[in-house]
């Protein structure tokens, strides 16, 4: 059984179909990379699967458990969102925190729903707290962790998203174009973390421009246009030899 | 004849205790109009649509959008009742309203809910200027909010925030921040705005100052007690502006 598997996924908004059924399945510790021009669809498929948006219809499974269709309210929305993670192209970091307290925050605000937190509240923060410095410290800002994000610049700004998306340890984490605001220079760090982030049991799906990297890290490569998957493969198989002429053109605009 | 000089201590007790008056409007204003107005933008921003979906249902029946398919989505009640209430207040004299407000159950219902004295003339000054200043906020209160961007819900909705949690956690220090600048703007208006409930002869500095023009602790005929009122309006407004200056400075730690 795969950890995601979805199937035939449909979104439109009013007349205009962003998604017209798309299908793809990831196993556990893979890095499934998504390419195309801007409109195919890759964002909006990365935010249904977050259930920023809800699909019309379509199935997405993690582990087995069926999380489209059925009831929908705020709780059963929140439990299903926790399965995945994102990290944005604009990062969305709460300019009124910390680092660090970025990082905490949406785990203590977790915690504090567990039945057993007034009893021990003092060892569970201070575990999320452990939790957030390591995770700090594995994207290179240990010492970053009392600033405040307007003082820290993109490529920063970004590792720390990567880090509070981590510290809910989602089971897949997607990420929408995150280098796509920062400059040459901050791109490569960010790209540096995302690539110490795979490992075997770390599931991430990456909407990304950087091919380079896509081709490096990606176990799976899907090319999107027009709604629809186009050409999906290993990395080598798209990226050296692709059999559709969208997918060529598209490889075509870029120079490695 | 008396001289200024033996007038000065005699008047300013006397402005003393008007402005004494002015105050406790003004305070009672703030406390009931800040919590309401926030109130009032959210009945504003209410997104209740209870024909929605009837709408909907009729337009996949027939295939076609049309005004009254248009106009089942764009049905509010809560907040078209709220806005006109808004608009009612915002769009006539505070003067009007506070006559309104005062007279109005005597004459017209035959039933002086106010009294006759200096308490009752408080209770409903404060009623007028309460509901009148909390539209105004509640206006400041939906720009603020309004222009915070999505992506701070989105990112709090990805780390599997509640609704509340959100708001009270992510957005308000934010809002707060934004708005203070334009609600300092109302909130010094309506230091001077106290001096309007003169006109139901609430007993208030201007009143105050007024009377020893007509004849009051043996003065009459003197002009400059309510020429001098000015000067307890500007202190008292200058340390408003030191007060919101502060508070700035204060929330000057992140920027949003």
């Amino acid at each position: 059984m795969s950890l995601l598997e979805v199937c035939d996924l449909k979104k439109s908004f009013d007349k205009l179909h962003v998604l017209k059924g798309i299908s793809f399945s990831l196993e556990k510790g893979e890095v499934l990379a998504i390419l195309g021009a801007s409109g195919s669809g890759k964002t909006t498929l990365l935010r249904c699967l977050n259930f920023l948006e809800t699909a019309d219809s379509g199935s997405i499974k993690v582990n087995g458990e069926e999380l489209l269709g059925g009831k929908i309210n705020q709780e059963i929305l929140r439990k299903k969102r926790l399965h995945f993670g994102l990290v944005f192209q604009s990062f969305n970091l709460f300019p009124q925190y910390t680092v660090l307290k970025n990082v905490t925050l949406a785990h203590e605000l977790l915690a504090s729903e567990r039945p057993d937190y007034k009893a021990r509240k003092k060892e569970i923060l201070s575990e999320i707290n452990e939790n957030a410095l390591a995770l700090l410290e594995r994207v290179g800002l240990s010492d970053k962790k009392d600033a405040y994000p307007h003082q820290l610049s993109g490529g920063p700004c970004q590792r720390v998203a990567i880090a509070r998306a981590l510290a809910l340890s989602p089971d897949v984490l997607c990420f929408d174009e995150p280098t796509s605001a920062l400059d040459p220079n901050l791109t490569g760090e960010v790209l540096k973390v995302i690539r110490s982030l795979k490992t075997s049991d770390r599931t991430m799906i990456v909407v990304t421009h950087e091919m380079e990297f896509a081709h490096s890290v990606a176990d799976k490569v899907i090319f999107m246009a027009n709604g629809r998957i186009e050409e999906e493969g290993t990395a080598d198989e798209v990226f050296k030899n692709p059999k559709s002429p969208l997918t060529r053109e598209f490889f075509k605009s870029f120079r490695f | 004849m008396s001289t200024l000089a033996s007038q000065f201590p005699i008047v300013v007790r006397s402005l003393n205790l008007g402005f004494l008056q002015s105050l406790r409007l003004f305070f009672v204003t703030l406390i009931g109009a800040l919590p309401l107005g926030l109130l009032i933008s959210f009945g504003s921003m209410s997104a209740w649509a209870p024909l929605a979906k009837l709408g909907l249902r009729k337009r996949a029946a027939t295939g076609k959008k049309t005004r009254f398919t248009k106009f089942c989505a764009e049905f509010r009640p809560i907040s078209l009742i709220v806005r006109v209430i808004v608009w009612i207040f915002r769009g006539t004299p505070l003067m009007l309203q506070l006559l309104i407000i005062f007279y109005f159950p005597g004459l017209v219902w035959g039933n002086n809910v106010w009294g006759s004295g200096e308490a009752g003339r408080f209770a409903a000054s404060c009623i007028a200027f309460v509901i009148n200043y909390a539209c105004y906020f509640s206006e400041i209160y939906r720009g603020g909010i309004e222009g915070i961007p999505r992506g701070q819900y989105e990112a709090g909705q990805v780390l599997g925030m509640k609704h509340s949690q959100i708001f009270r956690r992510v957005v308000l220090l934010q809002v707060v921040k934004r708005i203070i600048p334009p609600m300092g703007n109302e909130i010094i208006t309506l230091v001077k705005d106290t001096s309007l409930a003169r006109i139901i002869a609430l007993q208030e500095i201007i009143w105050a100052g007024q009377a020893f023009m007509k004849g009051s602790h043996g003065i009459s005929g003197a002009i400059w007690p309510l020429f001098f009122t000015g000067v307890y309006y500007l202190v008292f407004t200058g340390i408003v502006t030191l007060i919101l200056g502060a508070v700035e400075k204060k929330l000057g730690y992140f920027k949003a």
